[in-house]
């Protein structure tokens, strides 16, 4: 299918020699979704640059690198769980229930270091609570995820109540904002920098990695290939968990305040980046590089319209197009391709 | 092993619809699944009802009725229009959104035009609720795009409009009319006006999911899309069917909700398709499509409802809801899968049997 072009896994093409080789990388790099992401992406990011004021100062750059922190480390375990299948919509409630845990466990006393240990812990438990009833129960993921993510919410609701804790030491939230060096580079970027290579190194250079475009595609092939479908999909709702416990930590920090309601529909987001960024939502297809051009695609031509002065509210008529355009096109022009390749046939 | 179970899910929604009859004496089975379906979450709704009345008499007087009533009215609509895509293997996460619109173009109607009637209001709301469902059904029909993906878009692009559309504004009551307010609160025979609105959805549809040769290919749709289109049932078309109606139900909806509450924002109704969603599974409708009825979403949406005010009731932490309503949606599907399994295999031993 024509279809698979726009999707093409990361494999090099096989080596031709000369010019053709050439010409076939360069087709199979144009061919890709996320080399098109890219491509937008710069094209935002310069075109802001030039006609927004104050797009590409440092402070600006600063503010936008740190509102996309928490949705980038929640897109990379997402990215991994998407290709296999499943979906997680509880991520924010999670989010939210290590907030507020974290705010009790302040306030009864506990050292930050203990609680930060804590709530990625806890982040990890609720993702074995998914991962159990998606992969021991055999429950469809996008039903168990819509619950937990009524029930974490609600959780979190129980255990901070309205109430907001805000007196975290300065040392701890200046933290979460400090750049490094003289740059405008947030510290917490470098954490999601460093979490980002390691997903892609896990995704696109191991075993484990590859069976899971293999169980995207056909879970029972794969099961007979001998992957382990059921004990994968654990580990990547465990690791989801354990990653939005850390966007949690990171949240409360950065806010400098635990609530209950941290993060509300922040899936929402995450979802639309990693679809914007190239992932299938059947499964087996997508990179992480394209996942992580999404998110900065959504989150700067946001920033971008925010500075011109288009209410944020109205900004998601923006993010939903995208979202439609991103998976409606590469269908469109597949179905296009195929039915004249299909005529091409009949005439031939 | 997926597709197994489709199938059993589809021999099993119609299996409880002939069963009406009763032909199938011998096992039972499609009486046993229908009463573990409707009847489990009837019995969960009076088991509710009966502990906290225990608890508190005054919880089943007939102003707390009306309220819990008045209440579900809203989400049993939705839940109505929800059902009929879930059915076919679709959903529709954007309903909240075209709530929240619908809610906020009535207002704005009333305001333009004081003296419309209360029946052209309704219309209008209906006709904008569907013509949002039809950017949903050709998007999902059309372009073949997965029913989650296109309807999370469109939730951002109506909710975006109508931000866009009300820049901050907010309605109140003193700008509609008293008469249409009224719409809201009146009662017939003493129910609401408004739940009387929904019971008569509820059995409209219901009727035309179990009777009518479109629903019952709705289900067959749901259970195995690529059999449904093998014989003969022109699949997109239904499909889309399905969105333009739960989009003229969220409309509906709209309409109501504005009568109802009488104050309007752009963020009405935000986030209500979760429990939309949560009351048809809890109802008992299969998240994947191919089995569930309208009655159990219906009866879902008022357990939802309930619980709410029973917790009050029984002074529980009200921050408690939204967890139980979690749990509720774990324990409907977990129930699903179990009566699923069970259902196969019954039908694999009758098929051994030789029967």
């Amino acid at each position: 299918m024509a279809h698979d072009t726009l999707y093409a896994h990361p494999e090099a093409p096989a080596p031709e020699p000369g010019a053709r080789r050439a010409g076939a990388l360069w087709r199979a790099l144009f061919t890709r979704w996320d080399t098109w992401v890219v491509i937008v992406l710069a094209v935002v990011v310069v075109g802001a640059g030039a006609s927004v004021d104050g797009f590409a100062g440092p402070r600006n750059t600063q503010f936008l690198l740190m509102d996309i922190v928490a949705i980038a480390l929640i897109a990379l375990p997402m990215t991994l769980i998407v290709i296999t299948g499943e979906i997680d919509l509880s991520v924010a409630s999670t989010l939210g229930l290590c907030s507020a845990v974290m705010g009790q466990l302040w306030v009864a006393g506990l050292p930050l270091e203990l609680i930060v240990v804590l709530v990625v812990v806890l982040g990890a438990v609720l993702g074995v609570v998914n991962g159990v009833f998606v992969t021991k129960f055999g429950l469809p993921s996008l039903a168990v995820t819509i619950g937990t993510l009524a029930a974490y919410r609600g959780l979190s609701f129980v255990v901070l109540g309205d109430q907001a804790v805000a007196d975290f030491p300065r040392q701890w939230t200046d933290a979460a904002s400090s750049t490094i060096g003289g740059s405008p580079v947030p510290w917490s970027v470098l954490i999601a920098v460093v979490l980002a290579v390691a997903f892609a190194v896990v995704l696109h250079w191991t075993p484990f990695g590859r069976s899971l475009y293999a169980m995207g595609n056909n879970a029972e092939a794969a099961t007979f290939a001998g992957v382990s479908v059921n004990r994968a999909k654990f580990w990547l709702f465990v690791a989801s968990g354990a990653v939005a416990g850390l966007a949690g930590v990171y949240w409360t920090l950065r806010y400098a305040s635990a609530r209950a309601d941290n993060g509300s529909g922040l899936e929402l987001a995450v979802v639309a980046a990693v679809l914007l960024g190239g992932v299938s939502i059947f499964g087996g297809r997508g990179t992480l590089l394209g996942v992580l051009a999404g998110v900065l695609l959504l989150g700067s031509l946001r920033n971008a319209l925010q500075l011109a002065d288009v209410p944020a509210d109205t900004l998601n008529v923006v993010t939903g197009a995208l979202l439609i355009t991103s998976v409606v096109v590469p269908n469109v022009v597949g179905m296009a391709r195929s039915w004249l390749r299909q005529r091409r046939h009949q005439r031939g | 092993m997926k597709t197994s179970e489709k199938h059993a899910g589809a021999q099993r929604a119609d299996r409880s619809d002939v069963d009406g009859q009763r032909p199938d004496r011998r096992t039972g089975l499609g009486r046993r699944i229908l009463v573990a379906r409707e009847l489990g979450i009837v019995v969960a709704l009076l088991l509710l009802v009966a502990v906290t009345t225990v608890t508190n008499p005054a919880f089943l007087s007939a102003q707390s009725i009306r309220d819990v009533l008045l209440g579900a009215s809203i989400l049993v609509i939705l839940a109505v229009g929800q059902t009929v895509v879930i059915v076919s293997r679709n959903i529709d996460l954007s309903v909240g959104a075209v709530l929240g619109l619908v809610a906020f173009a009535t207002g704005k109607l009333f305001g333009a035009a004081p003296g419309t009637p209360i029946l052209v209001a309704v219309l209008v709301g209906i006709a904008l609720g569907a013509a949002c469902g039809v950017v949903n059904g050709v998007l999902v029909a059309a372009a073949r795009v997965p029913a989650l993906v296109i309807t999370l878009g469109t939730l951002y692009v109506f909710r975006g409009i109508d931000h866009s559309w009300a820049k901050g504004e907010q309605i109140n009551a003193a700008d509609m009319p008293s008469g249409f307010l009224r719409l809201g609160t009146s009662t017939l025979l003493g129910i609401p006006l408004l739940a009387v609105i929904a019971l008569a959805v509820v059995l409209l549809v219901g009727a035309y999911l179990q009777s009518y040769r479109s629903g019952r290919e709705l289900y067959a749709i749901g259970s195995e899309p690529n059999a449904a289109r093998l014989s003969g049932i022109p699949v997109g078309r239904r499909v889309f069917i399905a969105f333009v109606v739960s989009g003229g139900m969220a409309g509906l909806a709209g309409v109501l909700y504005a009568a109802r509450f009488g104050t309007l924002d752009a963020t009405v109704g935000t986030g209500i398709e979760l429990q939309v969603v949560a009351a048809a599974v809890v109802g008992g409708v299969a998240i994947f499509g191919g089995s569930g009825s309208v009655y159990g979403a219906a009866v879902g949406a008022v357990l939802l409802t309930t619980i709410g005010s029973s917790l009050a009731v029984l002074r529980i932490n009200p921050f408690w809801q939204q967890a139980v309503v979690g749990g509720l949606i774990l324990a409907a599907i977990g129930l699903e899968r179990l009566l699923a399994a069970r259902a196969a295999n019954r039908l694999r031993g009758r098929t051994s049997h030789g029967a």
